[in-house]
């Protein structure tokens, strides 16, 4: 056993066998092993595996076929028909209208952040931390609980049944959480950078351009990350503000898939499934940024 | 970096980089962004989150069907909301379900997040399928559910019978439409809490492991005395996004049980949503939805005051 460190048990399976090789070496850099964390995720593993596997093969599969013989059967002879039904529906429109929404909302909210951000870390006044404790208190205002007067400023800016309706709700609804990551992210730039850049002459543009947004790199991935989330999976204010079928996004279109697929279980989880994967495309090339972004808000 | 940036007044920082506050007069405001940059961000905010706010409260004094103009009603709803049945069983629904989230999450999570923050390898693939649910919307993994728990044909009927229900029908029975809730909602939601404590236990320093080895303290020992203790803030944090969000739960409701049977799932932001939307009775529905803000907002200002956030210190401090 050449080198302990690379080969660490696999998860939950202690380590069988007679005594361990001397630990000198390995003293300083300790397995930070912990059985009981290994064996819960092994149970998460089953517990969103399972319903996983059960929505993919479902797709799979006729309607005849998954009434008769359940939901955890393995498909006997597999096909795509359910995704050609999904198809042959809206479907497309409400992925177009759902990318405009993500699209849009997620360069609302960057732009508004970063500005937001830089004078929140960057001036100093008493003001700039009243604004930043109007976003924090603002992390709590629960979308659920104002839709009414939301619903009743956009009918009053007639934006009511138009892509817009949802767009700048959900972006505000994001801001804060976006303002306390970039914050956190901004905070940690070099002062003596800033200063020697003033010093250098630069403006305050030229310093936001050239030094905080190209360090802030991490902390903005993040927030279109975030963003794109919410307003790819955003249920409520399409819900309420929007009425016709050319402004229905996809998990509107979901929900009204139950009618439409009544008895047809495969063909609306497939519409499920199709509704998932663009963002977990996006998800596994973004992974690392929205584990580090989160740090400054789950962390110290 | 030229260190002679302001002569004669600096110490040089030390080279983490942690930025901690300054009497201002020590630094030139040369270069400091003027509060005008917040101007748009904060208007926008305001336009349609701290407005509406202030508004929901102003409506719950009225009565307003949705369309022309709200009548004041003075405290009308207010007094019937005191009496109204349904709304004691909505709050004690919310509060029990959110108290019983707190409870299911917070140790799944806060064990997959240390685990998920360690170096093993197989550590990526298990991420991504962990973390699954928390991309796809409450309304996919609503309908998802809502077909593994159609007694029928679903996933239920074959394991209905050892949990008590033999018939499968878990969504027909009050305290099996509540659990399904609950576990749905847990199911969705314990990913984005893993990746709060994963970033967490990320950046607890690693010399507190080695003097804790040193010092002869096992696994489970130094998960409780060097992990649990510095998770302090996040725990933190993260409750009180659980409690929040606990409120976003409606999306579950509607599709999963409707607020059934009956109405025991019935939890406040439902009521709201049909009172407001099916009912059109708008006022009576912001006087609902106050109680959520009061809730929510009392909440927030725990968390400025227990996490230290508004204090605005580096997330580096400290190390």
């Amino acid at each position: 056993m050449t080198d302990v460190l690379s080969k660490r048990p696999a998860t939950g399976s202690p380590e069988h066998g007679g005594p361990r090789p001397a630990s000198g070496r390995r003293s300083f850099r300790l397995p930070r092993w912990n059985y009981p964390a290994g064996f819960a995720s092994l149970i998460w593993l089953l517990v969103v595996g399972v319903p996983l596997y059960a929505l993919v093969t479902s797709t799979l599969r006729t309607r005849d076929d998954y009434l008769d013989s359940g939901a955890l059967s393995v498909p006997g002879d597999p096909t795509l028909d359910n995704y050609r039904k999904v198809f042959e529906s809206d479907f497309l429109t409400y992925l177009a209208n759902t990318a405009i929404v993500t699209v849009a909302t997620a360069a609302i909210v960057v732009v508004l952040a970063v500005t937001i951000g830089y004078t929140v870390v960057r001036t100093r006044s008493r003001m700039s931390n009243r604004i930043f404790q109007v976003f924090l208190l603002g992390l709590a205002i629960p979308a659920q609980a104002v839709i009414i007067p939301v619903y009743l400023i956009i009918t009053k800016m007639h934006l009511y049944d138009s892509l817009l309706a949802i767009i700048l709700p959900t972006a505000a609804f994001t801001l804060p959480v976006s303002v306390v990551i970039l914050a956190g992210t901004m905070r940690d730039i070099d002062e003596e950078m800033y200063e020697s850049m003033a010093l250098d002459g630069a403006n305050s543009l030229r310093i936001l351009r050239q030094l905080v947004v190209p360090l802030s790199r991490s902390g903005i991935s993040t927030v279109i990350v975030y963003a794109s989330l919410q307003a790819w999976n955003n249920f409520l204010f399409p819900l309420i503000l929007t009425q016709s079928p050319e402004t229905r996004v996809l998990t509107l279109g979901l929900y009204d898939f139950v009618g439409q697929f009544r008895v047809d279980i495969p063909a609306l989880l497939a519409a499920v499934v199709l509704s998932i994967v663009p963002i977990f495309v996006v998800y596994l090339f973004a992974r690392r940024q929205l584990v580090s972004g989160l740090m400054g808000v789950g962390g110290k | 970096m030229p260190a002679s940036a302001t002569p004669g007044t600096t110490v040089k920082e030390p080279p983490t980089g942690a930025v901690r506050a300054r009497p201002s007069r020590a630094s030139s405001g040369a270069g400091r962004p003027g509060l005008g940059w917040a101007v748009p961000g904060l208007l926008f905010f305001t336009l349609f989150a701290i407005i509406p706010m202030l508004l929901v409260v102003a409506l719950s004094f009225t009565s307003w069907q949705g369309l022309g103009l709200p009548e004041w009603t003075g405290g009308a709803n207010w007094s019937r909301l005191w009496e109204d049945p349904e709304m004691r069983q909505a709050i004690w629904l919310s509060v029990l379900l959110t108290g019983l989230s707190w409870l299911f999450q917070t140790p799944v999570a806060l064990l997959l997040g240390v685990w998920a923050a360690g170096t093993q390898r197989n550590r990526a693939v298990l991420s991504a399928i962990f973390f699954l649910p928390l991309l796809a919307s409450s309304v996919a993994l609503a309908l998802l559910w809502k077909s593994l728990l159609d007694p029928n044909f679903g996933l239920i009927a074959d394991i209905g019978p050892y949990i008590g229900f033999p018939d499968g029908n878990l969504l027909g029975d009050p305290q099996g439409a509540f659990a399904a809730v609950l576990f749905v909602a847990s199911w969705q939601f314990i990913p984005f809490h893993t990746l709060l404590y994963q970033g967490g236990a990320r950046q607890i320093p690693k010399s507190l492991y080695d003097a804790a080895y040193v010092d002869g303290a096992g696994t489970v020992r130094q998960f409780f005395s060097v992990t649990l203790p510095q998770l302090k803030n996040t725990v933190i944090t993260s409750s009180v996004l659980m409690v929040v969000g606990a409120l976003t739960f409606f999306d579950t409701v509607l599709i999963l049980t409707e607020g059934g049977p009956g109405t025991d799932t019935t939890i406040v932001p439902f009521l709201m949503y049909t009172t407001g939307f099916d009912a059109f009775d708008m006022g009576y529905a912001s006087a609902i939805a106050t109680i959520l803000v009061a809730i929510a907002t009392g909440v927030s200002l725990l968390l400025v005051r227990l996490t230290g956030f508004s204090a605005m210190r580096s997330t580096r401090e400290g190390m």
